[in-house]
């Protein structure tokens, strides 16, 4: 009914098998640097290919928001983008805005975190979703603009679409309005959607159906889907691929089964075991990372893990690895330098390559913190009597 | 190799005596006024006749999804918010309805730990004087002793005694976590209510928050009421768990009896909703999709609170769902083993 897209050659499932081998998207050791100082994405390279899935994995401030901003061509004039972004083999860096507008939405579709600053209050959702069939279609329709955003209602699994399609933004609740944010982006059938942290914002009931809208929606379009979040969980029931991102740049890239269970590169290893797990009956003690993610301005030198790395040699902070080849199943890469060490070892156990944390609190301390808290009580027991007998004296 | 395994506390369950905390039937309504003449035309049932008990060294966890109820009932058992009706018995001795000045003596015995870090750290202010703050307050200590106090209070949490003349931005969201909790353990509380305490942080530096809060209560016998909407966290950290939705407690069990055999249709579909970090188990799982929304908490349905969102409710017949319509669920066993407010509770097994 609407401006059908080349994407009518739907592959029949995302499994490893069945994939479409065109390339979509290449993004080629991409850097981004806010004033000469702060370099929030270094050297970040993937690729896409129909119908595939891949997972961007990190911590706050790993660079992965930064990454997909750079390959919408929405950072900020100050930000300095270098490397390479191809869309089926058309540079993307460099475009001018109007070129830009022609691929966005139509090419590549995003999906933003908050679905409250994402839609504009003052319109009606028909009319924000039809504004965006008819940007990339002029010919369309009042009437077939209509009836298509109220198909994408239903697609994304709002019910009472044709009414709900008059609905002001604030009449809908969170799950809902990030539901009408997918039908946005799914409505010109394009071919990549990048979703940035689409259900950080949301509750794990409505996560759960919010996530199954952008499968909904995947399916329906048959679209190659970046999916950016810190929710390892997310992540291993959505991917196909994986890449994990530690200050600004990939650390480790493969299949989602070989980096959940054969990781190589420390940090994955250190963030799979840090995360409490419902599924295991037995109370683990937790094992953080020490230390704290490094900052943007002051990078250390060589591998930016190497201070919170229990594997650390001196070598690591010689100069930063890049992505290394290591065993799998699909091609895996690690940018560790002992990652051969590694190799071999599936799901690892608690405390094997980071160590259990001591005991964290001294004894002595703990006698001092009781033989004080004996004392305070003591103290105010001997004040209430005090108060009690005064009170008892003004009264009598 | 060897895990640490937290075996210590497993064994305390039959001899509990007498709870540290109770609650009883606690009411905390918002009364939502006319905009003419301000008066009262309804109420947003915030939270609306919880009771539950919080025993010696013992962490309840009190999980549900936003605007549930669960940080308005820890701030009501705190007497921060007075309770609109009910009853808060902190060791024997009734809360409600306690002035703030017949409050102030007894807050010591309690504290509140916050979510957001960054928020609730006063950034003009040394941690030394935002630890001593509750120490200075209530007179407890002064001088060198107040010092050593302080001192010894950031120990306790992991920090180095020596940064007590920094100022929060010199911290990390987790070191500020530690600030927030060596603050609330100044006055030695028995009891604390720790709202979403590690949610603002990243998942590695969360390990480090729930290791610390798992040390201190096992060391200082500690209670803690935790409340988050991170079931993996509370399942980790609490002996017994409570499901709030939409103001009310709809189940609540021990940990592990909660995760093997949840039998209200809202946790079943809570414990099926939440994503593992395992791919294999992540194809193969069957997840409960709710529909519709949460409910306004100002007009709540009649009788069962979730039945407009209930999956059970649908399929049953006409004459149970209009017990559904009609009755509310009470809290009760309903030969489950555990409490669950479901007239039609059935285990549900293998959600995880």
């Amino acid at each position: 009914m609407v401006a059908v897209s080349d994407s009518d050659v739907r592959p029949e499932a995302s499994g490893p098998g069945a994939r479409d081998e065109t390339l979509l998207l290449e993004v080629d050791s991409l850097s981004v640097s806010f004033s000469a100082k702060i370099h929030a994405v270094r050297g970040v390279s993937y690729q896409l290919r129909r119908g595939e899935t891949l997972g961007i994995v990190g911590e706050s401030g790993s660079g992965k928001s930064v990454t997909s901003l750079a390959v919408m061509g929405l950072l900020d004039k100050n930000a300095r983008v270098r490397g390479s972004v191809k869309f089926k083999g058309r540079e993307l860096l460099g475009a001018n805005d109007k070129a830009m507008s022609r691929v966005r939405g139509k090419g590549v579709a995003m999906i933003f975190q908050d679905p409250m600053t994402s839609l504009d209050p003052v319109y009606k959702i028909g009319r924000q979703i039809t504004e965006t069939l008819k940007v990339h279609d002029r010919k369309l329709s009042r009437r077939a603009a209509r009836a298509r955003a109220v198909e994408l209602l239903e697609i994304v699994g709002i019910p009472n679409a044709r009414q709900r399609v008059d609905n002001f933004p604030h009449e809908f609740s969170g799950g809902m309005r990030q539901r009408v944010v997918i039908a946005i982006a799914m409505a010109n059938n394009p071919d990549v959607i990048i979703a940035d942290e689409p259900t950080t914002a949301l509750d794990v009931t409505v996560q759960a159906t919010v996530l199954e809208a952008i499968k909904a929606a995947q399916q329906e379009t048959g679209a190659a889907l970046v999916l950016i979040t810190h929710d390892l969980g997310v992540i291993a029931g959505m991917v196909d691929r994986v890449l994990v991102m530690y200050g600004g740049r990939a650390v480790e890239t493969g299949s989602v089964d070989d980096v959940f269970y054969r990781p190589r590169m420390p940090y994955t290893v250190g963030l799979l075991n840090s995360l409490p797990r419902m599924d295991t009956d037995e109370r683990v003690r937790l094992i953080p990372i020490g230390g704290t993610p490094p900052s943007l301005a002051n990078m250390p030198p060589g591998c930016p893990f190497t201070p919170r790395c229990p594997l650390a040699i001196d070598e690591c902070s010689n100069a930063e690895p890049e992505l290394m080849e290591t065993d799998g199943s699909e091609p895996h890469f690690a940018a560790c330098i002992r990652s051969e060490e590694l190799r071999g070892q599936d799901r690892y156990q608690a405390g094997e390559v980071f160590g259990v944390e001591p005991e964290a609190i001294p004894t002595e301390l703990v006698q001092s913190f009781e033989a004080e808290a004996l004392a305070d009580q003591a103290s105010l027991a001997e004040e209430e009597t005090k108060d009690e007998a005064q009170r008892s004296e003004t009264s009598s | 190799m060897t895990a640490v395994e937290l075996e210590k506390h497993d064994e305390s369950t039959p001899e509990r005596g007498e709870p540290v905390l109770r609650v009883t039937d606690l009411e905390k309504y918002f009364p939502i006024r006319s905009r003419l003449l301000k008066r009262t035309i309804g109420n947003v049932k915030a939270v609306d006749g919880v009771s539950f008990e919080v025993y010696g060294g013992e962490v309840l966890g009190l999980v549900g999804e936003s605007g549930c109820g669960k940080s308005t009932t820890g701030r009501a058992v705190l007497n921060l918010q007075p309770a609109t009706a009910g009853s808060v018995q902190f060791e024997g001795r009734e809360l409600v309805g306690l002035s703030r000045r017949k409050m102030r003596p007894l807050r010591r015995n309690f504290q509140l730990v916050f979510q957001d870090p960054y928020a609730s750290l006063d950034p003009r202010m040394q941690v030394h004087a935002i630890v001593a703050e509750p120490l200075v307050i209530h007179k407890v200590a002064h001088g060198k002793e107040l010092r050593k106090r302080v001192g010894e209070l950031l120990q306790l949490v992991g920090l180095n005694p020596e940064h007590a003349s920094r100022y929060p931005h010199e911290f990390s969201g987790g070191q500020r976590q530690r600030i927030g909790i060596a603050r609330s353990l100044a006055l030695h509380p028995r009891l604390l209510i720790l709202d979403e305490p590690v949610s603002a942080l990243d998942v590695s530096i969360q390990a480090g928050v729930i290791n610390l809060l798992d040390d201190l209560r096992h060391e200082l016998g500690l209670s803690y009421v935790f409340i988050a909407h991170d079931l993996s966290v509370v399942k980790h950290i609490s002996d017994r768990i409570a499901v709030m939705y939409l103001g009310k407690i709809v189940e609540i069990a021990d940990t592990k009896e909660l995760f093997a055999r949840p039998a209200h249709p809202y946790t079943q579909a809570l414990l099926s909703a939440i994503p593992l970090p395992d791919p294999e188990r992540e194809r193969t799982r069957r997840r409960i999709l709710l529909e519709g929304d949460l409910p306004s908490p100002a007009n709540p349905p009649s009788g069962c609170n979730f039945r407009t969102r209930c999956f059970k409710f649908q399929t049953l017949g006409e004459s149970d769902q209009a017990k559904c319509i009609s009755e509310e669920p009470e809290l009760g066993d309903r030969g489950i083993g555990h409490e669950n407010a479901c007239h039609f509770a059935t285990v549900e097994q293998a959600l995880i």
